[in-house]
């Protein structure tokens, strides 16, 4: 399905709507080539979630997402046995043949992704979200990207090894064992030049005095000593679209900042940013 | 020779593993470091590195191995980087002071700083000759001089321009921490048990008691797991701890955090913990530290944090509380090493460096309680000891300190 799987190296260069870092796109070409998960880590807001999305569309692959939580099982990933539901069939008897076990069984995302005809990006978000073994659990079925469902004794096993995107919000230490088997990419804080082009993608029509100006108290107020949560990309972005939605001309602004309610998010770094504004 | 590097990175206690050094050699015989030394340096880094506060001891073991630059030599100007990373405010230039601003090249100016750097006293902020922040002195940061030459910061692109940046510092663990990383920290603090109502399904129970229903659903609760540690929390305000007041509160907000432990207290003292501690940083309300100890039990976690910086005749002599409601029959030594006798388990985090700890009466309190600086890696070695126990870390020579100090 892919035009260029057999090239080793270089198949991703970003979209058109996802500016990639050198350093990035270095880290998943080296990922691909040498078929490892990557592991992508950042602050929130730098567009981790989104680098798997634009993987998959750059390399034309289906994606499958999972989004973990705090009370996800590793083996809810490969697959789940719906014992209730056969428990309930067996008393109520409206629906089939309840001997059949594979009936009852249901794949998760990464079972999904295992039993895919074809090559697949697997995105698990926010892997620290689990329990602290929880990446453990993962590791035999990453390493060989193979499974058995005991109920039923089916094998399965990936056509093609998937490409598999991992990310983390730095909350928990992951395990030796699973960073040793990963390939590690920080996504860093986007710098000026970069972020012009990352809101340029997002509003193409923006001149350029006001992306200079919006940018300017963008960086300043990142800048600004002790906040809480710094402004991140897409609060930027949506700050932009709430003052050109206003019409609100920055240069001619005087006074505080407008919209600061998109940019920060908590009372005490409001107060912060007006004590330092009037100092 | 690279294998030396291997070395390096290990010697620097970076866990680099066989595993991952093959990985490497891989990817190198894939040409995925693209032939050149900036290739190499990303490409060793994203297969060896997993964390982001090690890239700054990479970035150290890649400038050592790969240049003569002098790793202790970047130490010296950490202090300078520290006063450059926060700015102050500066006004606008006028004309007049542009123009006053002699433009120099930028072999002049680099002449100029690192004499500058061995004049200079102290941090600098404002004004045109020395370094700092702000001002239109041609060195610095966040300065108006547009000729100048920028002390930390961006730029550079090559890798060795990168690991001499070393942009990573800030990400290093020994560094002070926000709300978020001491809440993680604590998660650690835990001991799980069951108590409560009933209100969570016992699955196993449920389908067991079914079983031998003969298939007649009944349906089991039990309590859920919650966390059994207490903790009675002692701070340190006022005076030397004054510039600490912002981290403390941020070990507040994430220790006080509801439903985090099966109890939580805390009190505040100054300086020393002598007869009373008190329920407000004013110290109007005063508990007698016996009544404290009477009602707390053996079993609760007691976690002070301060400087323990006094006078020694503060800490070591009976009367010697400087805090003028205080009057004390017992030292406060004696009264921390009651405390400590108490609980079973305790420690101190204290927010000052630990490298202004030796000579000074933190030695003498270290001895009484374990203690760790408050960072990441302090806090997360606390909760360790707090929960499991362990060794506790060594802190200088109290005793000979103490002698040098009474006689």
């Amino acid at each position: 399905m892919s035009s260029d799987v057999s090239d080793p190296f270089d198949q991703f260069r970003g979209t058109a709507s996802y500016i990639v870092s050198d350093e990035l796109r270095h880290a998943v070409n080296v990922a691909v080539a040498l078929a490892r998960p990557l592991l992508v880590r950042g602050e929130p807001g730098t567009g981790k979630t989104l680098l798997a999305e634009n993987l998959a569309s750059a390399l034309h692959l289906p994606l499958t997402r999972w989004h973990v939580k705090s009370t996800t099982k590793a083996r809810d990933g490969l697959y789940v046995y719906d014992t209730v539901a056969r428990l309930h069939d067996s008393r109520f008897g409206d629906a089939g043949d309840v001997r059949d076990i594979a009936r009852y069984i249901k794949l998760g995302p990464l079972g999904e992704a295992l039993s895919a005809p074809s090559r697949v990006v697997l995105l698990i978000d926010e892997i620290d979200k689990a329990d602290l073994e929880f990446p453990n659990d993962l590791l035999h079925e990453l390493d060989v990207m193979r499974f058995r469902i005991d109920e039923t004794g089916r094998e399965i096993a990936a056509a093609e090894r998937p490409i598999v995107v991992i990310t983390s919000n730095n909350e928990k230490e992951l395990p030796d064992a699973f960073l040793r088997r990963c390939v590690f990419h920080y996504i860093q804080f986007p710098n000026r030049e970069l972020m012009a082009e990352i809101v340029r993608v997002h509003h193409p029509d923006i001149t350029d005095r006001v992306l200079d100006n919006a940018l300017e108290v963008f960086f300043g107020l990142r800048a600004t000593p002790r906040l809480r949560k710094k402004p991140s990309t897409s609060e930027l972005i949506d700050w932009i679209c709430a003052l050109k939605k206003a019409g609100v001309d920055l240069s001619r602004v005087s006074g505080g900042i407008p919209f600061l309610g998109t940019l920060l998010k908590t009372e005490q770094d409001v107060e912060q940013v007006s004590k330092r504004a009037k100092a | 020779m690279l294998i030396d590097f291997l070395f390096e990175l290990r010697a620097r206690k970076l866990p680099v593993s066989t595993h991952e050094w093959m990985a490497l050699m891989e990817a190198m015989a894939l040409g995925l470091h693209e032939s050149s030394l900036d290739g190499f340096y990303q490409l060793c880094r994203t297969l060896c590195v997993k964390d982001i506060a090690l890239y700054d001891a990479y970035d150290e073991a890649f400038l050592a191995y790969f240049k003569d630059v002098h790793v202790d030599a970047l130490r010296l100007t950490e202090q300078l980087m520290e006063w450059l990373a926060d700015p102050r405010a500066l006004g606008a230039l006028t004309e007049e002071q542009r123009k006053a601003l002699q433009a120099l090249d930028l072999e002049k100016l680099r002449e100029l700083f690192e004499q500058r750097l061995k004049e200079q006293k102290g941090r600098h902020d404002g004004g045109n000759r020395w370094i700092g922040t702000g001002g239109t002195s041609p060195f610095g940061t966040g300065g108006k001089n547009p000729n100048a030459m920028r002390a930390g910061g961006g730029g550079g692109r090559s890798a060795m321009q990168v690991a001499d940046e070393r942009r990573f510092r800030e990400y290093r663990r020994d560094v002070v921490l926000d709300v978020r990383q001491i809440d993680v920290a604590l998660r650690g603090l835990r001991r799980l048990g069951r108590e409560g109502a009933l209100d969570e399904l016992d699955l196993d129970e449920t389908i067991d008691k079914t079983c031998k229903n003969a298939g007649e659903i009944e349906v089991v609760f039990r309590p859920p797991r919650r966390n059994r540690v207490k903790v009675l929390l002692l701070m340190d305000v006022g005076g030397s701890m004054d510039p600490h007041a912002e981290l403390m509160s941020r070990l507040f907000t994430a220790a006080s955090r509801t439903g985090r432990f099966a109890k939580f207290r805390s009190y505040y003292f100054h300086n020393c913990i002598y007869n009373a501690v008190y329920e407000d940083a004013q110290f109007r309300k005063g508990v007698p530290v016996a009544d404290l100890l009477a009602h707390s039990d053996r079993d609760e976690k007691l976690v002070l944090v301060g400087d323990a910086l006094m006078h020694p005749a503060e800490l070591l002599d009976p009367g010697g509380a400087s805090f003028m409601y205080t009057q004390n029959r017992a030292s406060g030594h004696e009264w921390l090493r009651r405390l400590a006798a108490h609980f079973r388990s305790a420690a101190w985090l204290n927010p000052e460096p630990e490298r202004f700890w030796s000579g000074t009466t933190i030695e003498v309190i270290a001895s009484v309680f374990a203690m760790w600086p408050l960072t990441l890696d302090g806090l997360s070695h606390a909760v360790r000891y707090l929960v499991r126990g362990g060794e506790r870390p060594r802190v200088g020579d109290p005793a000979r300190w103490m002698k040098a100090m009474l006689s």
